[in-house]
Formats: structure tokens, C-alpha cells, sequence
């Protein structure tokens, strides 16, 4: 037991180990209180449907995390690059490639903004994008004038919804699968990939960062890029699910993505994280909320435990941290 | 001895403080100077200026002969310029393997780390340039857990490795062990051997005296003296500072 303990992989991956054993007593729980719901396949069903909306962020935010900045306003970019997206494709009668091509440079254009305030102005970026935050809604609600966006006619039964949302072998749905990709290559470009470096360089030490040539800002400015694009991303994955748009769209995400990012085990002072872990956390948030209800409890419950499984999982994180040093 | 590296007429503001005023220097190949001077003298910008991290506001920099602009770290590097900032070059929580090759990762077409090829050149680095024996410290040690003289080591290594012509030391004794200073300082007086040339900031003008070719003495930002060894004892050189340092002036002919 204890060569088992002190092995390398071990040492090594602490964080993802205890994640993941927190994540099987979570789903023990499910399976012992509620078998009647968790021995069957419909509620995974569900969870798959549902968790890559936010997990697709979450695990793109998970880089700018481990730059040591934040980012509070996916959430209405998410909002705009769906109006943005279901305009385009009813106004160009289902042209997916359009559509696609304009929502997510709009994403990314609002990632280059916020990357831009944070290094070339130099505003924290808590403060920068909470500044975007309101921007993009405040422009979501002036441009929609408050109403919906229906895209059943030019989208439902095509090609692209398929793609998108489809279940495969009618029960696994495609939004999942791709979830499972981006997670496999995100998690590649994190640890093995010239960006991912330097992303960890400098979320550990801007300072020394920049004296070992890597150039500082435009990581920075990159990291907030590629999380417009894929909060773009998950604008058009909700958009096939639910085939409308509505103006709040998005705005339920950032306390369910950036708590699967802490509750994943990354750091938020910046330098270390991992994206397996992310992804395990949004397992275990986006399994909560049924999971409580399924378990015969009210749903008045499901904040107070999200908060017991959020603070539980970063004190054990900042005590195995606290062992280390 | 041939210019290496000539700096002509550098300033550098930040804003409304001018930190250096016309300084020019010139260093030699296979010459080791000496930066020496107080806190805010300008010591760390004029080497930054060097190293490519700041740009200077005005002034020429010419380079084995030709005149170059340093734009950046990299550049600075393909050039042949490479800086030991002792640990403070270095992050903490990442392995040794990506800290050495940090800013050059060894690449694909793709940007992917070729991960074997930089581990093994990481471990040649740690075995034959910086002589680590202990199995206490492999190529998957962070740097956290090193004491600053194996932190010292690994920074000298890859300076070594990338086979640079004027290596920048950043204050390279500053809290080491006597033990580990002396290695330091063996290493600057084997960098002479290899033809290649150094510039040494130090506070101790102990460590500076006995390492160092030439000694330039930097005041508020401007070069107040500049003297050979041959010209010098060390002796004469503490009285210089003090005397700098309570009148505000150096005495060249003194």
C-alpha cells in the first residue's frame, strides 16, 4: 500500500486521484440512495445532454485560471454569440457555415477585447470583464429587444443539428462526444503544447516569464481568445438543443463553470491546474442538482451541498498543497 | 581582444524617471567586467536593456561589429546573449525539463513539445554541464524543492548548453552558501577559458574583485568610473565606493 502511495504517477497526481476519488463516493451515493434512477440509463442520458453546454468553458477556462487572471464574462458572450448565431442562420436560411464563421469570430473578437483591457491597459481583469460582462448582455438585450430567436425551421432535421446534437446509436448525444474530444486535445495543448507551457510559466511568475523570453501578453492575450471561441462554441451547442434563443441565454453558467474548475483542483493563484480534473468537476456539478432531487431530497438542498462539495474539495486541495512545501 | 558587444550613448526612462543617462560601455571577448554601483545605480535596467527586456529610449548597441536593435529576450538569445538571473529566471511549481527549454521549447511543426528529445537533453544538462549526482533531484523535480545554489545550477547549465558568447549574471551569489559561492565563482573564471565573455552584477566587491577583469562603476544611472584590475587593489576599489557613496563623486585620478 504505501509503494503504491509513494510511486511517481501518485506523487504526481494527487489532486486528480483525490478528484476522482470524491467524484465515485458522490456517485456511490446516487447509486446507493436512488437506485431506482441511477441503475438505468436515462438520467445519463441527461447528463450527457446537459453538462458539455458548461463544460466546454469550463474547460477552457481552466487556462486563463492558470494564468492567474479570470474571466466573468463568458457568460454573455455566450449570449450574444447565440443571438448572433441564430440570426445568421434564419437570415441566410440555414447557412450553418455563415453562421458558424460570424458567432464565433464575434467570440473571439470579445475574447481579443478582454485580453487587450487586461494587458495592453493593464485593468485586472476581475474588473475588466465584469466590465464586458454587462457590455455583451446589456448589447444581447438592446439588440433582441428582449425576444427570442426560433430556429426549428432552418435548423431542426439538418445536417449541422446532426452534428451537433444527434444522438448517436440513438442514446449518446453528439454534444457529448464532443466534449470528450475538445476535453483529449485541450488537455494535450495544456500539458504538451508550446501555449499550455507557457500559460503555466506564466501564471507561476509573470516576471520570470518574461525573462526567460516568453512573451507575456500575448499568452494572455491568446488565453482570453480561445475562451471566447469556445464560449461561442457553447453558444451553438445550446442553440441545436434547444432550437431558440432567448436573451438570458448563458447567464445561468459562471458559478457552475468556475466552480467545476476549483472544485477540478486548479489553482486559482495561478501556475499549476489540470484538465482532467476539470473535467471530473463538472461531473460532480453538473450531477448535483438531480442527484440531490433523485436522492429524496428538496431542492432547497442543492446550494447548500454545492457549497459543502466546493469548500470540502479546495480545503482538501489546499491541505495536500500545505504538505507539499 | 575584439568588441564583442558595444553599448553608445543609452538611455532609458520609464516615464518621467530617466534610470540610465549616456552610458557606454564596451566589452571584450573572453572579458569578464564587473557591473558595480548602489541600489538604483541602474545596474539590473542597463542589463535588461542587454538581454533584450527593455528597450532602450535612445542609443546605439553593436554586436560583434554590426549594429543591432534588441528587440527581445528571444532575440537577445538567438544572438548569442544569455542571462542567469539565479532562481529568479526560473518557476517554481514546473519541472526542471521545461524550465530549461522555457521560451525555446524544442517543437514540432505544430507547437507540441517534443517531450522525450527535451527530457533527454534536460538530464544530459543536470549530469554533464551542472554535475548533479544526487537522485534526490531528476529532470521531474520542480524547482520549488532545489536550495539556491542547485538553483544557481541549473541556470548557469542552461547558459551553458545553449552555447551562448556573453552570459549576463544577475547578482549570482546573492544568498548562496560559501561552498556554493565558490563554485559560482569557478565557474565565471571557467567561462574565461572557453574565450567566452561575461558581465557580473555583485553587491560583495570581494567576490567581484576576484572574478572580474574590469570593474564599471555606475552612479545614478551613469558611468562614474571604470577601472582594470591591473590599475587597482581591491582595497582601493571598497575605498572608491565609499567614497562614491558619501560625496557623491569618484576621484578618477585619485
Amino acid at each position: 500500500m504505501s509503494a503504491i502511495l509513494n510511486s511517481y504517477f501518485v506523487k504526481t497526481h494527487r489532486l486528480e486521484i483525490s478528484i476522482t476519488i470524491i467524484a465515485i463516493i458522490l456517485f456511490l451515493i446516487y447509486l446507493i440512495g436512488a437506485p431506482q434512477v441511477f441503475t438505468r440509463f436515462p438520467i445519463y442520458r441527461a447528463f450527457m445532454q446537459s453538462m458539455p453546454f458548461f463544460g466546454i468553458i469550463a474547460i477552457s477556462v481552466t487556462f486563463v485560471i492558470t494564468l492567474g487572471e479570470i474571466d466573468l464574462s463568458f457568460p454573455s458572450i455566450v449570449g450574444i454569440t447565440s443571438l448572433t448565431f441564430g440570426s445568421i442562420l434564419t437570415v441566410t436560411d440555414g447557412n450553418f457555415f455563415i453562421a458558424f464563421a460570424l458567432a464565433s469570430m464575434l467570440g473571439m473578437f470579445a475574447g481579443l477585447i478582454n485580453g487587450l483591457l487586461v494587458t495592453k491597459i493593464g485593468i485586472p481583469s476581475i474588473v475588466a470583464t465584469i466590465g464586458t460582462l454587462y457590455f455583451w448582455r446589456g448589447l444581447v438585450n438592446v439588440v433582441s429587444q428582449g425576444k427570442g430567436v426560433a430556429i426549428v425551421d432552418v435548423a431542426d432535421g439538418t445536417w449541422h443539428h446532426a452534428l451537433f446534437v444527434e444522438k448517436f446509436l440513438d442514446k449518446i448525444p453528439a454534444q457529448f462526444i464532443w466534449f470528450i474530444v475538445l476535453t483529449g486535445l485541450m488537455q494535450w495543448v495544456y500539458r504538451y503544447h508550446k501555449f499550455g507551457n507557457h500559460i503555466h510559466f506564466v501564471g507561476d511568475n509573470k516576471a520570470s516569464s518574461q525573462m526567460m523570453g516568453i512573451n507575456v501578453d500575448n499568452v494572455k492575450i491568446i488565453a482570453f481568445v480561445q475562451l471566447g471561441f469556445f464560449s461561442s462554441l457553447a453558444g451553438i451547442f445550446t442553440m441545436y438543443e434547444m432550437l431558440y434563443f432567448w436573451p438570458t441565454q448563458g447567464s445561468g453558467l459562471m458559478l457552475t463553470t468556475l466552480a467545476a474548475v476549483f472544485v477540478g483542483g486548479t489553482s486559482v493563484f495561478g501556475g499549476k491546474g489540470t484538465i482532467f480534473g476539470t473535467f471530473i468537476g463538472v461531473l460532480i456539478i453538473g450531477s448535483l442538482e438531480s442527484g440531490i432531487i433523485a436522492l429524496g431530497l428538496s431542492g432547497f438542498y442543492v446550494q447548500f451541498i454545492n457549497g459543502i462539495m466546493i469548500t470540502g474539495a479546495v480545503t482538501i486541495y489546499a491541505l495536500i498543497q500545505r504538505k507539499k512545501t | 581582444m575584439e568588441d564583442l558587444l558595444q553599448l553608445k550613448n543609452i538611455y532609458k526612462d520609464f516615464g518621467n524617471v530617466k534610470v540610465l543617462k549616456d552610458v557606454n560601455i564596451n566589452i571584450k571577448k573572453g572579458e569578464v567586467v564587473a557591473l558595480i554601483g548602489d541600489n538604483g545605480a541602474g545596474k539590473s535596467t542597463l542589463i535588461k536593456v542587454i538581454t533584450g527586456v527593455h528597450k532602450p529610449s535612445s542609443g546605439q548597441v553593436y554586436f560583434k561589429g554590426n549594429e543591432v536593435v534588441l528587440k527581445s529576450v528571444a532575440q537577445s538569445r538567438k544572438m548569442g546573449i544569455e542571462a542567469v538571473y539565479q532562481e529568479r529566471a526560473l518557476c517554481d511549481q514546473q519541472e526542471l525539463w521545461r524550465n530549461i527549454f522555457a521560451g525555446r521549447e524544442i517543437t514540432n511543426t505544430f507547437g507540441f513539445i517534443d517531450i522525450k528529445k527535451q527530457r533527454k537533453e534536460a538530464e544530459k544538462i543536470l549530469r554533464d554541464y551542472i554535475g548533479f549526482t544526487s537522485k534526490a533531484i531528476t529532470v521531474d523535480s520542480t524547482i520549488m524543492g532545489l536550495s539556491g545554489g542547485e538553483k544557481q545550477g541549473v541556470a548557469f547549465g542552461r547558459s551553458l548548453y545553449f552555447d551562448s558568447d556573453l552570459i549576463v549574471l544577475d547578482e549570482p551569489t546573492m544568498g548562496l552558501s560559501i561552498q556554493e559561492t565558490e563554485k559560482v565563482l569557478n565557474f565565471v573564471k571557467g567561462l574565461k577559458k572557453e574565450n567566452k565573455s561575461a558581465i557580473f552584477i555583485d553587491h560583495n566587491i570581494i567576490h567581484v574583485y576576484g572574478a572580474a577583469d574590469r570593474f564599471i562603476i555606475l552612479d545614478r544611472g551613469e558611468v562614474a568610473g571604470e577601472f582594470n584590475k591591473n590599475e587597482i587593489s581591491r582595497d582601493e576599489l571598497v575605498k572608491k565606493m565609499i567614497q562614491l557613496h558619501e560625496s557623491g563623486k569618484i576621484k578618477v585620478n585619485d
